[in-house]
């Protein structure tokens, strides 16, 4: 045997490990391939199906009721839009500074006392409990327990029970991200722990904070099940938190079970509908995050 | 300025007296500061003392940037814990104003420690205690009825890796210290200008002050720390092992710049390289395992300790 042969010998890749990678990479890959299938359908399906129902007056006019005469007369989604806006707006504006100071309180002060891991471990549970279980609390709370009746703001109460863990655990996750030298110079510049907190903890972990934030108004803005007995289901246009109010979830699941054709491509259009409006929004934090980190 | 040069400096500046004559530094000096700087903010009788001997007939605007001068620091029977365990364990020790001093000793042997103590940085871990005295200026600073926060503003740091904010630019990272201490609404940009001067990053940086600070080489992002330290306008500095993750040139200038400012600041220096101990500390103290062995003027710390285990880590044979 030559030198050089023997060289080759050791240094060549065995076909045994040639045929292994070949197989990992085939499997990863497959994953990966099988896990679009679904999301490229959905988007190919909403859009296909949602973009028909789209008009000026689908956006601007209310539902009517009427589904058993002609396609033109059953309105659009006007009132679902607002009120799944408000709703949102309203929990958002409830669980988040409240997730929030619970992940600051958690990462900065609590840190690994008792009462902080407690706090962490009811935070885990609650973001498992299931969706409708948010909105039974409620309804036996405020509805039921008051003898009152449905209410945007019962809605609002049971969408941002909802996302409170959700906030909870991703800005502490990301807060723990947030080198412990950087707290720790600014501390050593006689900067206040609550400056510290606001000027350079939070800063630092914006991106992280939104993106957290987003999942949750994302994941709320979906739910159906908290708002079936808490909002309830309406056709006009309310701006009052008082009353009952409708929501996209709800009038695509009051749409989809129709037998009239146009009310469930309704449906579809105001699907289509949520997704871009949880687009748009998500787009529109990320270029206000990157400016605010920028100036 | 060659380290041989430095380390001859150093020594004579031991050997004569305890405060290094101004007017040896006055060229330096004249590069590393432009225009006036605000007096400081810690007034006592004991500060305005040196004021005098210190005015040289080298300019009025001169005169008045070495007006300010580091603060003495005393430690008595300092102890350290972390839960139960004591890191440092009774440490008597004196930072003289005006000079440098290396802290030198194995890994583990709390000269860390020790230092974070210094601006009571240690309490900030979780279930870490101090005992005993840390006197700056004959004022101890962990008397109950002393804010953290001003004897931070009075004691800065620097740490072992340069960590700039990320979130901010070069001009900002520099402000944040005036910002956050709520300190310097007053000409913010003349303060930075100064404090970038006082690193000596003035020139590399002046044309791109609005980039973000973490764009800058680790050298230049070190002496950014810095500079966000003399801000504040500190009386004492300490410094984490400033230079460990940093390359030779970059330590040079780092060691050229502590040699500045060590007339304007007292300056503490926890160091791995006993070569740069030697090139830039006036005292050197050496600690094993959280004891304070011996201390004194670096030369005869490294030439002649009169500790037996001084001489045998300084000369390698552990540690």
């Amino acid at each position: 045997m030559s030198a050089s042969a023997h060289t080759l010998d050791r240094f060549a890749v065995s076909t045994r490990r040639r045929r292994k990678d070949r197989f990992a990479r085939g499997t990863v890959v497959a994953a990966t391939v099988v896990a679009l299938v679904p999301l490229v359908l959905i988007v190919y399906y909403l859009l296909s199906k949602g973009l028909g129902s789209w008009s000026p007056s689908f956006f601007s006019t209310d539902p009517t009721g009427n589904t058993f005469f002609a396609a033109s007369s059953i309105g659009g989604i006007k009132s679902a839009i607002l009120g799944t806006i408000e709703i949102v707006a309203v929990a958002s504006a409830l669980a988040v500074p409240i997730g929030l100071g619970v992940a600051v309180w958690l990462v900065e002060y609590g840190r690994s006392s008792r009462f902080a891991q407690t706090v962490r471990f009811f935070v885990d549970v609650l973001t498992g409990v299931p969706s409708i279980m948010f909105g039974l609390f409620i309804y036996i709370a405020l509805i039921v327990g008051t003898g009152s009746s449905y209410a945007g703001y019962k809605g609002a109460f049971a969408l941002a029970l909802l996302m409170l863990p959700v906030v909870t655990r991703s800005a502490e996750v990301v807060l723990l991200l947030v080198p412990g030298p950087l707290r720790e110079s600014a501390l050593a510049l006689g900067a206040p722990r609550w400056k510290v907190i606001f000027k350079i903890v939070l800063p630092t972990a914006l991106p992280g904070l939104l993106t957290g934030i987003l999942l949750a108004i994302a994941r709320a803005a979906g739910e159906t099940a908290p708002l079936l007995f808490t909002a309830g289901a309406t056709m006009k246009t309310e701006f009052g938190l008082g009353g009952f109010m409708n929501s996209l979830p709800i009038q695509i699941y009051t749409d989809v079970t129709s037998p009239t054709t146009a009310v469930v491509n309704r449906a579809w259009g105001a699907a289509l509908t949520l997704v871009v409006m949880i687009l748009l929004l998500n787009l529109f934090a990320r270029l206000l995050a990157r400016r605010s980190s920028l100036g | 300025m060659s380290p041989e040069e430095q380390t001859v400096r150093a020594s004579q500046v031991t050997a004569s007296t305890e405060r290094p004559t101004m007017s040896a530094e006055e060229p330096t000096m004249k590069t590393g500061e432009s225009g006036e700087e605000a007096p400081t903010q810690m007034l006592d009788p004991s500060r305005s003392q040196p004021t005098a001997s210190q005015s040289t007939p080298s300019g009025d605007a001169q005169t008045r940037a070495n007006v300010r001068q580091g603060l003495a620091v005393k430690l008595e029977q300092l102890r350290a814990f972390y839960g139960d365990v004591a890191q440092v364990k009774g440490i008597d020790l004196d930072f003289h104003s005006g000079e440098v001093t290396a802290i030198i000793g194995p890994s583990g042997c709390g000269k860390s420690t020790m230092v974070r103590c210094i601006n009571r940085m240690h309490e900030e871990i979780p279930g870490a205690r101090t005992e005993g005295k840390v006197l700056l200026d004959d004022f101890d600073i962990y008397d109950p009825s002393v804010d953290v926060v001003a004897v931070r503003r009075a004691i800065g740091m620097v740490f072992q890796k340069p960590n700039p904010f990320p979130t901010m630019s070069v001009f900002d990272n520099v402000a944040a210290g005036l910002r956050l201490a709520s300190r310097g609404r007053g000409d913010l940009q003349h303060k930075v200008e100064s404090a970038l001067r006082g690193a000596g990053l003035w020139e590399e940086v002046k044309d791109r002050l609005s980039e973000p600070g973490a764009g800058l080489s680790g050298g230049q992002q070190q002496r950014l720390c810095i500079a966000r330290s003399l801000a504040v306008e500190p009386e004492v500095i300490l410094m984490d092992e400033p230079c460990s993750a940093l390359d030779p040139i970059a330590t040079l200038k780092i060691e050229e710049l502590i040699d500045q400012l060590k007339a304007k600041v007292t300056i503490v220096i926890v160091t791995h390289n006993m070569q740069q101990a030697a090139r830039v500390a006036d005292r050197t103290a050496f600690m094993l395992s959280g004891e304070l062995v011996e201390v004194g003027p670096t030369q005869q710390i490294f030439t002649n300790p009169s500790d037996s285990r001084t001489e045998e880590y300084v000369t390698g044979k552990f540690g």
